[in-house]
Order: structure tokens, then sequence, then C-alpha cells
């Protein structure tokens, strides 16, 4: 882009007067930007405000971001380089996301901003064509270099956000609690995607070796409904166990679980499965060989 | 590479430290199959901790292995099965139905102690 401007230049300057050099124009628009600072900024506060965009945020708010913002996009404009710009998206995406602000209005007021300078950039050119276009083509390609910073900030931030929410819910739906020695109970509370059974089996396969299980207690009891393709993959994981030396007894089937169980053709010799939990957790003791009895004759008096 | 068969008590125990060919997985079949008679054992241990990978001609060798040492008066167990092995080899259908798999060799030595005391008592 900057090498056709710098060919075009000597051909414009045979035919009209000297023109000044982009760099300076765009200081020339700067100093523009920088003096008409309280009506731009009021303009583009209005502006937002009709087109009812940050409606989560007080006008006195919106008034000190607009402010800030103003100041970064100028200074970005004349020195070139985005980090101060991107740090403040940054800093103001982290304020505004836990607030509910959404992406099309975060795009949308850097949008407007640019739509009001613009406009002030024409209303102060419009006598000479010429210029103006020359201002333009100084002032759109670091217009929209802005907004696209601003915009893809926001973007990471809340993406970064996602993530670590994810990452939480995460480490904490997939418990593997060792209730005896060399027995693990798997409690499974809530829906199961296929990539949540991929967690669980190897959450469940580690756990085994690291506790050394010989028994593991999966109970779904939480769990309504499973879809054909993690039913599937729990048969697998149950075997997989097996592999490791592991017995897997499977507590708290639903009528729906045990209906996808019988469609999907499961071997029920491989399936190891008793009613509800204190049930499965009975028969792993007997398994491992441990016999519970009351110490007293009548435990609750 | 060839599996070193080692004499421990009772037991054989063949420990695989690298990967094998299909070659090796039949020597290693037919070693220990010899080897059982030789030695009187009564149980055979073969470890594959090492491995990370079992295909199906493996799988279906160690399971061959595991019936021919029955037929032989012994009893196999294997060990060692890395947890993403596992998994893989059950998604591929390749469980090893039938034959003993424990976590590593500690439990394949009290697997195996303990059902042939019992089945000295029975």
């Amino acid at each position: 882009m900057a090498t056709t401007q710098e060919k075009e230049l000597p051909k414009q300057e045979s035919q009209t007067p000297p023109l000044e050099s982009t760099a300076d124009l765009l200081t020339e628009l700067i100093s523009h930007l920088q003096k008409s600072r309280t009506q731009l900024r009021e303009e583009w506060v209005q502006r937002i405000r009709e087109a009812e965009l940050l409606t989560a945020m007080t006008r006195e708010e919106i008034f000190a971001e607009a402010t800030s913002v103003y100041d970064s996009y100028v200074e970005a404009l004349e020195t070139g380089t985005l980090e101060a710009l991107q740090a403040y998206a940054r800093n103001l995406s982290e304020r505004i996301i836990p607030r509910g602000v959404e992406t099309h209005e975060v795009v949308g007021i850097v949008l407007l901003l640019r739509d009001v300078l613009a406009r002030s950039l024409f209303a102060k050119y419009r006598t000479d064509f010429r210029v103006l276009h020359r201002v333009l083509d100084a002032y759109e390609p670091a217009a929209n270099r802005i907004g696209i910073t601003v915009a893809v900030g926001f973007v990471q931030e809340r993406e970064r956000v996602i993530r670590e929410q994810q990452e939480a819910i995460r480490e904490l739906s997939t418990p593997v609690l060792q209730v005896r020695e060399r027995l693990l109970i798997l409690p499974i509370i809530g829906l199961i995607d296929p990539q949540r059974a991929r967690q669980l089996t190897e959450q469940l396969l580690r756990g085994i070796r690291m506790n050394r299980a010989k028994v593991v207690v999966i109970d779904i009891t939480g769990v309504a409904a499973m879809d054909a393709t993690v039913a599937n993959h729990l048969v697998l994981t149950v075997e997989s166990a097996r592999l490791l030396g592991a017995t897997v007894i499977v507590t708290g089937l639903s009528p729906e679980i045990a209906q996808t169980l019988v469609n999907i053709g499961v071997d029920l010799g491989k399936m190891n499965t008793v009613g509800d939990l204190q049930g499965g957790i009975e028969e792993a003791e007997r398994l491992l060989g441990y016999k519970v009895y009351p110490t007293r004759e009548n435990p609750v008096a | 590479m060839e599996v070193p068969i080692l004499k421990q008590g009772p037991y054989l125990i063949a420990t695989v430290q690298s990967a094998l060919t299909d070659a090796d997985l039949l020597e290693l079949r037919d070693g220990l199959v010899e080897r059982i008679g030789q030695s009187r054992s009564r149980g055979v241990i073969v470890d594959v901790t090492a491995l990370d990978v079992l295909d199906s001609f493996a799988t279906r060798t160690l399971r061959d292995l595991a019936h021919m040492i029955r037929l032989r008066g012994a009893q196999t167990v294997i060990v060692g099965i890395q947890p993403e092995v596992a998994f893989a080899m059950a998604q591929f259908g390749l469980t090893l139905e039938g034959i003993t798999t424990t976590l590593d060799l500690e439990e394949g030595l009290a697997y195996l102690d303990e059902s042939l005391k019992t089945r000295r008592v029975g």
C-alpha cells in the first residue's frame, strides 16, 4: 500500500501544487482530532446511546470509557503502535465481559467512533476533494487496524475466560475417590458428552494406576440419559479397566440408560451392574474380602 | 529382540523390554510354552509395561499363548498394560477375553499365589 502511494506521489506533484506528505497529513489530522476532542467525544457517546449499545453501563461510565478509548485511539493513530491500545482493550474487556457486554457492542462502538471521526474529517476537508482523498488514505488503514485490534482483543479475552471456566468445570466434574484400600468410586452427575466421557476414562484409568485399585464403582445415579456413543464409551472404559486388572461395578442405571445399553447390544457378561451405590460398595467389599459388621448390638441407641 | 524368560519360584516371568516384531512374539510364545514343561512351572507372567502399542497380532498371540499354557497345565497373567494402550485395545475390541490381566508384576504374582492356593485347597 505504502509503495503505491509513493509511486503516485511524484505524478500528482507534477500536475498540481505540492501537497504535504502523508506523514504531515496524519499530523494535521491528529491535531484536528485533538482539538475537536470534546465535541467529537460527545457526539460519539450520543451515537452509542442512540444505537442502544453498552446498555449494561451507565451514561457516566460510557463517557469515562469513551474518553479513554478516544485518547488511546488518537494516540494509536499518532504513534502508529498498537501496544498501548491493545493493553487498554484487554483491560477494558476484562472489566466489561463480566457485565455481559456482547461482541457486537464492542465492535459497534469502535466502528461508530471510526464513523464519527471520518465524518468530522469530511466536514473539515470537504472544500478540497483531493486533500480529503489523501487524508482518508492516511486515516482509513490506521483506523481499520485499530478496529481489528480492539475487536480481536475482546474476543481473545472472552475466549480466555471461557477456556478457564471449561477447565474448572472439567476438573470439578470428574472426581475419582478412594473409599477403601484398593477401592475407588467415581460418582458421575449431569450430562455426559463425548468430551467429558473421554475425560472420565482418562481420569479413571490414571486413578486405577495411582491408587493400585482392584475394584472401581462407577455410580451413574445422577445421569438421566446417555446417547449410544457415550454408552459405548462406558463399555469401553469398563473393558480397559479390566485390562489394567481392575473390576468395574456400574451402579444406579436409570431405565433409559438400561434401554440404551440393551439397544447397543452390550455384552452383559462384561458389565457388572448393581442397583444402587450402597449395593455397589457392598459388592466391591465382598470382592476385596472385606466384611463390615456393627460394633454394637444397637448402633442407633 | 529376544525376550528374556526368568524362572522365579513356581513361575516363569517374561518381561518385554522393547517393541516386538511379529517374529519375536511367536518366538516368545513358543519359548514360554516349551519352558513351561521343562521347569514344571505353575504360572506364567508376561510383563508388557514397556509396550506403548499392542496390535491385533500381538493380542492374538498373547491369547493363543495363554490358551496353550492353560492346556499345558499352568496359568497366564498379562501385567502392566498402559492405560492408553488398554483403551485403544478396548476400542478395537481386543479385550483378551478370559485372560487374567493385572496392574503390574507385583499384582500378577499375588494373583497367581492366591489362585494356586485356592486350587490346592479346593
